[in-house]
């Protein structure tokens, strides 16, 4: 085991929580304003209204397929009866599934803001970078599928290596060996995926975090006090506070 | 019984001359700026006509407002769940094509052109795209029934009448009605677009009923915009933030009228309070017949002068000198005791806050042309029914297309005028003409007064905000006080978006705004998304005028806390 792979598969993942926790708690007490998904829909409409959904279910999926394959243990699927090839199979075609919606989103959402011409005016150069990770993280990644199911080289059981390597950062009993061994395509999904998680805080991404839920829950009316402010728009003037009330 | 208190306010349209002067002073005291382009926290549309944004009334294409499902209110555009799951893309969103596509014209064209055999031209260039465009909508492409036989039949009140009037509503030169409808936010009682929010981040104000956008709670998700049945939410589409008319709450906590009303040259805007209660909102706006909920809205507001309310309104907490405020509110009179006010689009079950004295003048004026004696009590009050068009038109708009309580208001108000002018000619006045509209004759003298002669004091009585509670600033003071004060506005667009950090009090905002335009060397580029500047701002100048250096140099030393430049 070299040098790299301690950095790439302890230090890394290290780094990679700690920016996005800090990174994110940081932001949302400094950015709260900024903290929108800043929707283009304004400017159009047409094509949003396919990429967009397809996009977000896809990832959504993909997200649970990810917390599936690697944080339960393979022993306990086994334990359900579900069987090394069966589970092997189910995870490769919803993965395919997924990743496939999610790409084909993400393609249209790029052509739309390249090609919409006020979408593309309101592109900062901080979605472009944003744009550049994720998109090559979900390429990767729907690679490494392909990959992990053998339709391009011999195939690979992740469940072995990958999975365990990700929970052993988890319980800060870090394995990088297992992951020195993983095939190629998987390394450099993983690096992709990690990077995608550091600058998540830092790009519009964090809109994630904001998943309404709690709105099935509330009273329809919200209703707030004006709050601990002086009335009107600035401080009074030395001499002409308002006495009384 | 639960009293709480609302701003409200009541717009006399038949002074209404169309002349936006409200719409201008509120633009620029709060949407000047880029990615607000668009928006109009107060407009004002030529009726019949198709508004702004464009049909924005047609709720079977737009889903804004509630409706009844199984007795229960629901959102027209679906229960939280199904709604939840069109988050990704909101499939009835307005476009902003919807509204209009805003531009500036190439001024420096004007003066660079080379020489040349042609009057060098400023073409429109989108403040969007940044593109030369072709301009073919604004927010006031209808004004005074501009392109009247083509669009004005495109009016969804217009649609959903023809059916009964049919070829009746005429369009033609000299046989078409029109009057004109300015609308802000209804800072409604049950507001569709604070329980269309998803984050929580709309709501109404406890205290004066305000409806407002907390811009740091808010995530960008518009389903308020859909919500809203006037369509009086906006989207910020540089900030990703859900903007509105915030009743000019800095104002009115300081017992100022709000600035489309000071500023409205017709005087027709009146601000007060209504007292209602807060338990029976629901109930009332689940009304099952659309043409109940006029009096289910007026129902709420509970009387101030009764002790019973008052005492009830001392235990919720309000202040003695609102209630008193209450009781000599001219909204409340108006919408209630003389009822000549009345409410826009009941049916969208909102409970909108923002009544409408409607236009007589339609009817007077088809009279006149016919030869009659417009100002005859007798006449009036025969047309009203007869004239229907109007009527009808009317009852749409204002009570849910029941002819009634239009009718009641404008026989008040025809009687109200014939009986004025008996007192004018120099005789008593006929006391039968008040009686037959059911009011005395110091009751009429009384409306009279309050409509015609309008006093600043008796159209607004805004009691001011209690300040004991606290002593932060919702708005930040000045300019010097806030963090990268003067001088480092430069900066358009934060490191995660265009407008993300801290956000700018508009004050602010507009401060650096105006000193920009007055200071910059040229011409700007519409294509410049960093310089972009409103319309309205936009004189197609940077630079103060050559050969009076002595202006700029005031404009820079000018002191901040004064407000600015001027
Ligand atoms: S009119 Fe105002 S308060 Fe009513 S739903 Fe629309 S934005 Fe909300
Ligand atoms: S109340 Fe204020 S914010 Fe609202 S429309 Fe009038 S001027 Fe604009």
């Amino acid at each position: 085991m070299s040098t790299a792979d301690i950095l790439l598969w302890v230090a890394l993942p290290y780094a990679t929580i700690a920016t996005f926790v800090v990174g994110t708690i940081w932001r949302y007490r400094y950015d709260k304003f900024g903290w929108t998904t800043r929707s283009s829909q304004l400017y159009e409409r047409r094509l949003i209204r396919i990429a967009s959904p397809l996009f977000h279910i896809g990832i959504l999926a993909v997200l649970v397929g990810h917390v599936v394959g690697l944080v339960i243990p393979e022993s306990w699927t086994e334990a359900l009866g579900v069987s090394e090839s069966l589970y092997h199979a189910m995870a490769v075609a919803l993965g395919l599934f997924a990743g496939a919606a999610t790409l084909v989103g993400i393609v249209l959402l790029i052509y739309r803001r390249r090609t919409v011409g006020p979408v593309f005016a309101a592109t900062t150069r901080n979605d472009k970078t944003m744009y550049v990770f994720l998109g090559a993280a979900i390429a990767l990644g729907l690679l490494t599928t392909l990959v992990g199911a053998g339709v391009l080289g011999e195939g690979h059981n992740y469940r072995e290596d990958v999975s365990v390597w990700f929970r052993s950062i988890l319980l800060f009993q870090p394995q990088p060996e297992l992951m020195a061994e993983a095939p190629l395509s998987f390394r450099v999904h993983a690096v992709a995926g990690m990077l995608v998680f550091v600058i998540w805080p830092f790009t519009r991404l964090v809109h994630a975090f904001s998943a309404p839920l709690g709105y099935l829950f509330r009273p329809y009316v919200v209703y707030r006090d004006r709050g601990p402010h002086d009335p009107g728009s600035r401080a009074a003037r030395p001499g002409w506070e308002r006495i009384g009330q | 019984m639960r009293v709480m208190a609302q701003v409200g306010m009541v717009m006399n349209l038949d002074k209404c001359i169309g002349c936006h002067t409200c719409s201008v002073t509120c633009k620029q005291a709060w949407t000047n700026r880029a990615g607000v382009e668009y928006v109009w926290f107060n407009n004002v549309e030529t009726r019949p006509g198709q508004g702004y944004p464009r049909t924005y009334q047609d709720q079977a294409k737009w889903q804004g407002g509630w409706v009844l499902k199984r007795g229960k209110l629901q959102l027209r555009a679906g229960s939280r769940f199904s709604r939840l799951t069109r988050i990704f893309s909101n499939p009835v969103l307005p476009e902003l094509s919807d509204y209009y596509e805003p531009w500036t014209y190439e001024y420096d064209t004007l003066i660079s052109a080379p020489l040349g055999e042609h009057t060098p031209v400023a073409r429109p260039k989108s403040l969007i795209s940044g593109k030369p465009m072709q301009i073919s909508w604004s927010a006031n492409w209808d004004d005074d029934l501009g392109g009247g036989p083509e669009l004005a039949p495109k009016d969804p009140i217009v649609m959903k009448i023809r059916d009964q009037v049919g070829d009746r509503v005429k369009m033609e030169f000299e046989q078409a009605f029109m009057f004109y409808l300015p609308r802000i936010c209804e800072h409604c009682l049950n507001p569709s677009c604070v329980a269309s929010c998803p984050s929580g981040a709309m709501y109404k104000r406890s205290e004066d009923g305000i409806v407002l956008v907390d811009q740091d709670a808010c995530r960008g998700w518009r389903m308020c915009v859909t919500g809203c049945p006037y369509k009086k939410v906006y989207f910020n589409h540089r900030t990703g933030k859900a903007e509105k008319c915030t009743m000019c709450y800095p104002r009115i906590e300081v017992g100022l009228p709000t600035v489309c009303s000071e500023t409205c040259v017709g005087r027709l805007r009146y601000i007060g309070l209504f007292l209602y209660d807060a338990d029976r909102v629901t109930e009332a706006a689940a009304t099952p017949d659309e043409r109940d909920l006029y009096e289910a809205q007026l129902d709420l507001l509970l009387d101030p002068n009764d002790p019973e309310v008052v005492a009830a309104a001392r235990r919720d907490g309000i202040a003695a000198d609102w209630i008193e405020a209450a009781q000599r509110s001219p909204v409340y009179r108006l919408a209630k005791e003389y009822r000549v006010a009345l409410p826009l689009h009941p049916e969208y079950r909102t409970m909108p806050m923002v009544w409408y004295i409607p236009p007589l003048s339609p009817i007077v004026d088809a009279l006149r042309e016919t030869g009659h004696d417009a100002e005859d009590a007798d006449t009036l009050f025969g047309a009203l029914s007869s004239l229907r068009i109007p009527v009808e038109y009317l009852a749409e708009l204002f009570a849910a297309g029941d002819p009634a309580p239009v009718l009641g208001s404008l026989a008040t108000l025809a009687a109200m005028r014939s009986y004025m002018r008996g007192r004018n000619l120099g005789g008593q006045g006929d006391p039968s003409i008040p009686e037959s509209v059911g009011l005395t004759a110091d009751e009429m003298y009384a409306l009279y007064r309050l409509l015609a002669i309008a006093k600043y004091e008796d159209r607004y009585v805004i009691p001011k905000a209690h300040a004991e509670v606290g002593r932060q600033l919702e708005e930040l003071g000045c300019a010097l006080d806030y963090e990268g004060g003067p001088g480092q506005y430069a900066q358009p667009s934060g490191p995660f978006g265009e407008a993300s950090g801290r956000p700018v009090p508009v004050a602010v905002e507009n401060f650096h705004a105006l000193k920009a335009r007055q200071t910059a060397e040229g011409f700007v580029d519409p294509a410049d998304t960093s310089a972009k500047v409103n319309l309205l701002n936009w004189d197609g100048r940077g630079a103060v005028p050559l050969g009076m250096p002595g202006i700029r140099r005031l404009d820079a030393d000018a002191d901040p806390t004064e407000g600015g430049p001027r």
